[in-house]
């Protein structure tokens, strides 16, 4: 064997033997994770399809449910960063209350423009995100102790500056952004060019293999990985044009969730943050500065909350003190059902989106429904610990 | 007294780990009111046996039998073997140290009446206990008050409080101070006299001479001898302890070490938790190009602690000076390390080393992820290329690189390590335990790295515990005792013996004038 191991050709053919057979089985593993989640959320749809006679599968509903999960996918890609690094972040509802309000005062008292107040709203999200961060990575306090702080403190300050009362807003153009769509001719042009983008990369992928000697994905593999994605893409966009357009806050989700998947999977940055929350120790020792870090994803969940609390108040129209109540636990709920473990080092922004979509589907369906709001509740808070109890059992077995 | 069934009877243990056989048909056997001491290098067997003893392992987990008064006991956990009159101390201690010593006494079996805690009772109790092991001590006392040595008396307080039959103390005198270690000599000669039968764990063999009726030498999971401690003498007990040859699992090695690549100046470091003490106390070495510089010392000689404040990983303070290839570097944290060249592979890889449940590729590129990423985006590609040489490289058998580091063998995942460190192209390499609870064939392996690696020019430092090795790898071998140098030797003139000595701090190197 160690006469073969030292021709390189042979080697990884078997390698490559083993690595099929492994890699059936870690994909069926890997894969069940994702699949379950897919099955459940159609299963979800079905249902709610049944109960309100199609009502629910209609392009304006599809619509409206991307809409809603617009806000709860966006703090759900920066809710999946903390959690990932091990830590959590329990003050975003507040943050996008108070973000929202300021950039609804800044315009309705102190007439500002749009950029002026869609950049307040962001550096209002940065700078505390920034505080409770540093607070967090350089004073070690527990990040559950800052940001439950921060839940009651920031919605405090909320209630402080709009003295309780509801702030209308005085820009069309602000609530464009939340309420308006992409031109049908628009989005068509842009799944064109996802479409390409998709088939480039693949491309890219598959010469970047071959360039470092390893096997390359047969012709088939590449078709499959081009043609589904394209697929869905254009399938989405057209759904979408059959109503009014694909919405607004629809792109800027999707667009942050492709950096924020960019960010996980394909930079340094993303990759220590599994680390950390992996094994600190083991990070540390490996070079890596765990404060920095910290630092840094909690101003990018900041920044997130600061975008989704224009999108909010954009949508809603106005800025009421108590926006955003409670809309961290739908962030983090998102994650958890995505497959995120609290415990760190574990979850992907694809799932903590599903996550998202799957928490409004319940929202958007009982709505239809005319369900109860206590009941309502009661659903959502069952399923959440359901989803998790059902991962920790199939977990155990596996 | 011979047809007596003894007290504590072990018959034929054996326990087997994946990979590692830690316990092969161990005979152990204690009388009543008989102080037998257990010693042997580290991972020679004695935690696990105790561990097999006290339940940790329950039965059927463990082969053989285990008897006491004639009588076989199969525990199912650790509360049968505290309830058959097994009391074990742990290195480690385990008092809440938030409570006072009377709720630590009794913690799990307040005295109660309707489920109410009875504190008089309690208390009372916890008083009579330690007025018994003649203890100055008001048990309302927290325990985070006192220092470690009255800890430690506290635990056997607590042990007698389940009326225990057969006391373990496993390496009790560590931390305590030369008074402490009196007092509790006399508690246990004490607690002879009214037949309790004690298993003494110890390194120091001062201790043991001073204190055992018997004592027993365990060497790689088996018993070599026990005889009684007047029949026996130190030097006598190091050969049964150190043994075998160690020419055999050594594969020779042609070196030609060349200039110095690395040097450590008074290196001092400070318990982060007793500032006034001192773990590694003014220690400078230094090692060239292609040569293996061992370290040998005991548990708690600072070995580990030196290698960690080098590499900026230290919480306590460090003083000292630290050069690579002659300049003089500031190393403020681990990255600073790594940049000038240091790769540390870090004892304990579950802890310090890995993340367990991420691919073995990214457990491998960790410390030089930068290297194959471009303004920090990574390249999946040239990483699996680069992981993948690795793994043919070091021959770590898992399927592919995205198989998960924590399924692998313990002799796989200690290659993973060494791989991420190698990766980062290091000038200078620390190994801490590099073969710890892994089996003989993978320190082969483990070992036949090290010298291909010392023959392409790594300057190389080895911390180990277990003495053939440093032996058989190192050049030469520095001797740490409480933090300070205590010799040094050069391969060839370090006999396990003369090493040993040294490091249990009982005679320092002859050759002291080979020190630099």
């Amino acid at each position: 064997m160690s006469q073969v191991a030292k021709e390189p050709i042979v080697q990884s053919q078997a390698i490559s033997e083993a690595e099929r057979a492994q890699k059936g089985w870690r994909i069926q593993t890997a894969m069940l994770r994702a699949y379950t989640m897919i099955i459940a959320l159609l299963v979800v749809w079905g249902i709610f399809a049944y109960l309100t006679d199609g009502v629910f599968l209609e392009a304006r509903n599809l619509s409206n449910l991307m809409r809603q999960t617009a806000v709860t996918g966006i703090l759900a890609v920066g809710m999946l960063m903390i959690i990932v690094a091990g830590h959590i972040d329990l003050s975003v509802g507040s943050l996008l209350g108070l973000a929202g309000g300021v950039a609804a005062l800044v315009q309705y008292s102190l007439g500002w423009g749009l950029s002026a107040s869609l950049l307040s709203a962001l550096l209002v999200g940065l700078a505390i995100g920034a505080l409770q961060g540093a607070l967090v990575a350089y004073l070690n306090i527990p990040a559950f102790i800052v940001t439950l702080g921060g839940l009651l403190a920031w919605r405090g300050v909320v209630k402080g500056v709009t003295e309780g009362r509801t702030i209308p807003l005085s820009l069309e153009s602000f609530k464009a952004i939340g309420q308006s769509y992409l031109a049908p001719p628009v989005g068509l042009a842009l799944a064109v060019l996802a479409v390409i983008a998709v088939a480039w990369l693949n491309v890219q992928r598959r010469r970047a293999r071959i360039r470092h000697g390893l096997q390359a994905p047969s012709g088939t593999e590449m078709a499959v990985r081009i043609v589904l994605p394209s697929a869905l893409i254009v399938g989405f966009v057209v759904l979408m044009n059959s109503y009014a357009g694909v919405p607004i806050p629809v792109v800027v989700l999707l667009v942050v969730a492709l950096i924020g998947a960019f960010i996980t999977r394909n930079t340094t940055f993303g990759r220590y943050l599994y680390a950390i929350g992996g094994n600190q120790e083991a990070a540390r020792l490996s070079g890596i500065d765990i404060s920095r870090h910290v630092l840094a994803v909690f101003c990018l969940m900041g920044l997130l909350t600061g975008i989704a609390a224009i999108i909010y108040t954009a949508r809603v129209g106005s800025a009421s003190p108590d926006a955003g109540v409670l809309l961290e636990l739908d962030a983090i709920a998102a994650c958890v059902i995505g497959g995120a473990s609290l415990m760190g080092g574990r979850g992907t922004i694809f799932g903590a989106c599903l996550g998202a979509l799957f928490m409004a589907s319940l929202d958007n369906g009982m709505s239809l429904e005319n369900v109860r709001d206590y009941i309502q509740d009661i659903v959502k808070g069952a399923i959440l610990v359901a989803a998790v109890g059902f991962d920790m059992f199939s977990r155990r077995r596996g | 007294m011979e047809n007596e069934a003894p007290l504590l009877e072990m018959r034929n243990i054996t326990k087997v780990f994946p990979g590692v056989r830690a316990l092969d048909g161990v005979s152990f056997d204690l009388r009543a009111g008989e102080i037998h001491a257990l010693v042997g290098e580290n991972g020679a067997g004695k935690s696990t046996l105790m561990k097999v003893l006290g339940g940790v392992y329950p039965y059927p987990e463990y082969g053989g039998q285990i008897l006491i008064a004639g009588r076989e006991q199969r525990f199912s956990g650790v509360r049968d073997a505290e309830a058959a009159g097994i009391a074990i101390i742990f290195q480690e201690l385990s008092l809440v140290k938030e409570m006072t010593v009377g709720e630590n006494i009794f913690l799990g079996r307040e005295p109660r009446r309707f489920g109410v805690v009875r504190w008089e009772e309690l208390y009372r109790r916890a008083q009579a206990l330690l007025a018994d092991l003649h203890l100055p001590l008001d048990p309302h006392t927290p325990v985070r008050n006192l220092g470690i040595g009255q800890q430690q008396l506290i635990e056997i307080a607590k042990a007698l409080s389940h009326e225990a039959r057969i006391l373990v103390l496993d390496e009790p005198t560590t931390a305590l101070t030369e008074a402490e270690v009196e007092t509790l000599f006399e508690i246990l000669r004490r607690l002879s006299r009214r037949g309790v039968g004690m298993i003494y764990i110890s390194h120091k063999l001062d201790e043991v001479f001073a204190l055992s009726d018997r004592i027993t030498v365990l060497r790689d999971g088996k018993t070599i001898g026990t005889a009684p401690t007047r029949q026996l003498d130190r030097e006598r007990v190091i050969a049964m302890m150190v043994g075998r040859e160690v020419g055999e699992i050594f594969p020779p090695s042609e070196r030609h070490p060349g200039e110095v690549v690395f040097e450590a100046r008074g290196i001092t470091v400070k318990d982060p938790a007793v500032p006034s003490k001192l773990l590694v106390n003014d220690v400078s070495f230094f090692v060239r190009r292609g040569e293996v510089l061992g370290i040998a010392g005991l548990m708690g000689a600072g070995r580990s602690e030196l290698l960690m404040a080098i590499f900026g990983a230290h919480a306590g303070r460090v003083r000292g000076e630290v050069f690579v290839e002659g300049k003089r570097v500031e190393i403020n944290g681990p990255a600073d390390a790594i940049r000038h060249g240091i790769g540390f592979v870090t004892e304990d890889r579950k802890r310090f080393g890995l993340i367990l449940d991420q691919t073995v590729l990214s457990n491998m590129t960790l410390a030089s992820l930068d290297r194959w990423a471009g303004h920090g985006i990574t390249d999946l590609d040239a990483e699996i290329a680069v992981g993948e040489r690795a793994m043919r490289e070091l021959r770590i058998k898992a399927p592919n690189v995205f198989t998960s580091v924590g399924t692998l063998s313990g002799g796989n995942q200690q290659k993973v390590v060494l791989a991420k460190w190698l990766l980062t192209t290091p000038r200078v390499l620390f190994l801490d335990e590099p073969t710890r609870g892994i089996d003989v064939g993978a320190k082969q392996e483990i070992y036949a790295q090290i010298n291909r690696l010392a023959q392409e020019g790594m300057a190389i430092v080895l911390v180990s515990s277990e003495l053939p090795e440093v032996l058989g790898l190192s050049d030469r071998i520095l001797v740490l005792h409480e933090g300070r140098v205590m010799g040094e030797f050069k391969r060839g003139e370090a006999s396990p013996e003369a090493v040993m000595s040294c490091a249990t701090g009982h005679a320092r190197a002859k050759g002291e004038a080979a020190q630099i």
